[in-house]
């Protein structure tokens, strides 16, 4: 595209002009707010994943270790599990990937709401500050990521920090919202000539159906941790039974967000997986609408499952019945979009460079996980697994093999369309090696060890456990170490990468951004492209 | 031991009748106990990949489902990672150097949503019966109430004398030989082999979770509401469990033990029962409990009541 070209030669004026502050801190630019995210779900990453760490030391062996008592464990779980999930996860995914490549991919100079967008971002520093400034108040914020009360009523966690844990979801949730409003104003108004929604990319697909289940589940969320603040705060018993409140309340309209909000985290890495896959055979995605409407259909059942995660609150085995069918529901979707993405590679012409190989790690690991998910859908076996180790195990596999190997994958995908410089493809290759071996080791006996009936969110466990527990723990060293490696790969394309053209992968990578230079102007596109 | 001491204390005919009951009827129990082992220990084991070994019926029908499902997501994993070695192998660039542009083919994208569900109605058909087995006792022989408080485990038998009594954790320190770590209560719930056991969970402070998997039982104990499930252990022997929500600083430490006992030695039991708990005996927590239990949280406690 000639246009292309020829911004690149202007587009460096139009940074010069911009100072510092002015480029960074109240940006505009969706490329730059896109990159904002990235570096900051890099650096959420690094304390989530040393949080992490840091609970492996501790199981590693019977016996306490490192932590002082149960409750300073019970708050680094806790910010464990809402760090990774809204401040590494969805960053990276939805703010970071869909703020640079949404525009681009469907021919828009920018985001519908350019200052919206900037907010979006800027919530999140002061949320992540609060949540993580809670590790620091004596008692902590130690109620699991789900903070169900009566645990996380005032009676219990006294003080300040359960406080603040809820208004930084607050925060989080309003940049969720705004950034979602921005998404779906963005992928319906904004899209070139020509592009109709059923010739739009599957990663703006994933990021509309993901946007809808955020404009829809948040506010639930933030309904509810508002309602736990004035129980808090203000003496309402909206969870308390003995003002006439109820516990289970609570779960229900925690997970009516919380089950949706898993999707959330992995249908933007779907929306990756599908372009990976169809570049690396240089052949059309397979059953592309199937592919769009699987990924709809997953949003609309993701709200009608919910419950499935309370087997054991008490629920009527009539409900419970109801619940079990739907979540089993799901598995058919996914399974079109896993046989797809096979069928797309099948009969192309297959280069296995580093992003390629995380997507079929992608879609190995997503099926493990899958299954196992199938398992616990059923409330009989989950009589005995709830709350155990095999549940960890399974969203382990879905989400830190799944969504996190999403990342990867589009990091490497697009790091020479983001910085203008390749990565090193033996390091990227070296990389996904360790990654895989790593996070495998880590994941996959938890699964035995939820057989065995150990309960989450235990600092100390029976001697039988201990064997598995240090095999997790070794896994879990050689993961750190490939997250350190992936730093290092990083560095090595910002400063040595070999500069590239707007197209490094050939014929098979056909969606818009590969026809704008790399990295692309800073304003993508002086006219608008036509799609035909 | 404890058990004899504490019948000598409430001396009356009645008592001593009662304490050479329960001494013959354990004298019958180590008789059957030595000959089949000392009766099973339902308790995860080193290095174990499978699900706890059953202690019941309600176990078993988990067991025999999970073994259905394990087998059929098993053949799954490995249909999608052959499919995926075959792909990989197959059109690598180097033999395969002009993709085909096939993008649609209507039979394949029917049968790979209709085989799905047909797996899944295969599954679901046991495991809608195993729920409606789970859920209720039909004819219970008795009730037990159970309610987790932080962090010990509180027992009440309604149907033999309406007794109550606490079943707090043994310290490490405390251990007798052969004793696990972090596993051992000071009095285990007991129950009678072959009865059907209605459990009725209560909440008092949090939510804690009654979790035996052995016996294949698992409930919430939630304040303000009583929720209803039921086991029953078909052999005599021991059943190890732990408490399966967090549930504040010591959720790791209030472990539950199930003794299932022959019929006679569990009459013998509640007899003894009755007196012994009914003299206030069982004491707050030991002092080890109190002193492990970090003091901030305990001023809370404190301030609460």
């Amino acid at each position: 595209m000639a246009t292309a070209a020829h911004d690149a030669q202007h587009d460096d004026h139009h940074d010069h002009k911009l100072s510092f502050a002015q480029r960074w801190l109240f940006s505009t630019n969706h490329k730059d707010i896109g990159t904002l995210y990235i570096g900051f779900s890099l650096f959420a990453a690094i304390i989530g994943i040393g949080l992490s760490l840091l609970m492996r030391i501790e199981l590693q062996q019977p016996g306490m270790q490192i932590f002082a008592d149960g409750q300073m464990w019970n708050s680094y779980v806790s910010a464990h599990g809402l760090i990774m999930v809204f401040f590494v996860i969805m960053p990276a995914l939805i703010g970071g990937f869909g703020n640079w490549f949404v525009p681009l991919m469907i021919g828009a100079p920018d985001m519908a709401f350019p200052r919206m967008n900037n907010i979006s971002f800027w919530l999140l520093v002061p949320a992540f500050l609060m949540l993580g400034a809670t590790l620091f108040i004596p008692g902590g914020a130690g109620a699991g990521w789900t903070i169900y009360p009566p645990l996380s009523d005032e009676t219990y966690h006294p003080g300040i920090a359960m406080d603040l844990a809820l208004f930084a979801l607050h925060l989080a949730g309003a940049s969720s919202i705004l950034g979602a409003a921005n998404f779906i104003t963005t992928i319906f108004n904004m899209r070139a000539p020509g592009m109709t929604l059923h010739k739009m990319p599957l990663f703006v697909w994933s990021l509309l159906v993901t946007a809808f289940l955020l404009l829809l589940a948040v506010p639930v969320l933030a309904g509810v941790i508002t309602m736990l603040i004035t129980d808090r705060n203000f003496g309402t018993a909206f969870f308390d039974p003995a003002g006439g409140g109820d516990p289970v309340l609570f779960q229900h309209l925690f997970w009516f967000f919380g089950h949706p909000e898993v999707y959330i985290m992995i249908l933007p890495a779907f929306g990756i997986i599908s372009h990976v896959v169809s570049t690396f055979s240089r052949k059309p995605v397979f059953g592309y609408l199937g592919m769009a409407y699987a990924m709809v259909a997953i949003g609309v059942v993701g709200f009608i499952v919910w419950a499935h995660h309370m087997y054991t609150s008490g629920m009527e085995v009539d409900t419970r019945a109801y619940f079990m069918a739907a979540t089993m529901v799901i598995a058919v979707p996914t399974g079109i979009k896993i046989f797809s993405w096979i069928a797309t590679m099948w009969g192309g012409s297959l280069t296995l460079n580093t992003p390629m190989l995380f997507a079929i790690g992608f879609i190995f690991l997503f099926t493990v996980g899958g299954v196992t998910g199938v398992v616990l859908a059923n409330a009989g076996i989950t009589q005995i697994l709830h709350n155990t180790y095999y549940v960890v195990g399974h969203f382990h596999y879905v989400l830190s093999l799944g969504a996190v190997f999403g990342i990867y994958c589009g990091v490497y995908y697009w790091i020479g369309k983001m910085t203008g410089r390749q990565y090193p493809e033996l390091l990227g290759k070296i990389h996904f090696w360790l990654t895989f071996v790593g996070v495998n080791l880590t994941f996959f006996p938890m699964h035995f060890l939820g057989n065995q009936g150990m309960p989450r969110r235990y600092p100390d466990y029976p001697d039988a456990f201990a064997g598995w527990n240090l095999v997790v723990s070794l896994g879990s060293y050689i993961s750190v170490a490939s997250f350190v490696m992936f730093f290092y790969v990083m560095w090595v394309t910002m400063t040595k990468g070999e500069k590239i053209g707007a197209n490094p992968w050939g014929e098979g990578a056909t969606t818009l951004e590969w026809q704008v230079s790399s990295p692309p102007p800073f304003h993508s596109f002086d006219e608008l492209p036509r799609i035909r | 031991m404890r058990h004899v001491i504490s019948a000598f204390r409430g001396i009356s005919g009645r008592a001593a009748g009662a304490l050479l009951l329960a001494l013959l009827a354990l004298a019958v129990a180590s008789g059957a106990a030595l000959a089949q082992g000392a009766g099973m220990v339902g308790a995860p084991v080193p290095w174990g990949m499978g699900l706890q070994q059953s202690g019941g019926p309600i176990k078993d029908a988990i067991s025999s489902f999970n073994t259905l499902v394990f087998w059929i997501i098993v053949l799954i994993t490995i249909f999608v990672f052959l499919l995926l070695a075959y792909v990989v192998w197959k059109f690598r660039a180097e033999v395969n150097p002009n993709p085909s542009r096939t993008s649609h083919n209507t039979l394949l994208e029917i049968a790979w949503t209709v085989v799905p569900v047909l797996i899944l109605v295969v599954i679901a058909i046991p495991s809608f019966r195993l729920i409606y087995y789970q859920d209720r006792a039909v004819d219970a022989d008795l009730t037990i109430n159970v309610q987790g408080r932080q962090w010990y485990w509180h027992y009440g038998y309604p149907d033999n004398g309406n007794f109550t009594f606490d079943s707090y954790p043994v310290q490490t320190a405390d251990l007798r030989a052969g004793q696990m770590r972090n596993l051992e209560v000071d009095n285990p719930l007991v129950i009678p082999v072959g009865s059907n056991v209605r459990i009725l969970t209560t909440g008092q402070d949090v939510i804690h979770s009654f979790f035996v998997p052995s016996l294949g039982v698992q409930k919430y104990s939630i304040p303000g509401r009583t929720l209803e499930i039921w086991m029953r252990a078909d052999r005599p022997g021991t059943f190890y469990g732990q408490c399966n929500q967090i549930c504040g600083v010591n959720h790791w430490f209030m472990p539950i033990v199930v003794r299932a006992v022959p019929p006679a030695e569990f009459e013998a039991w509640t007899a003894q029962a009755r007196t012994r708990f009914a003299d206030g005996l069982p004491p707050g927590p030991p002092a080890a409990l109190a002193a492990a239990a970090a003091p901030e949280i305990l001023n809370v406690a404190e301030a609460r009541r």
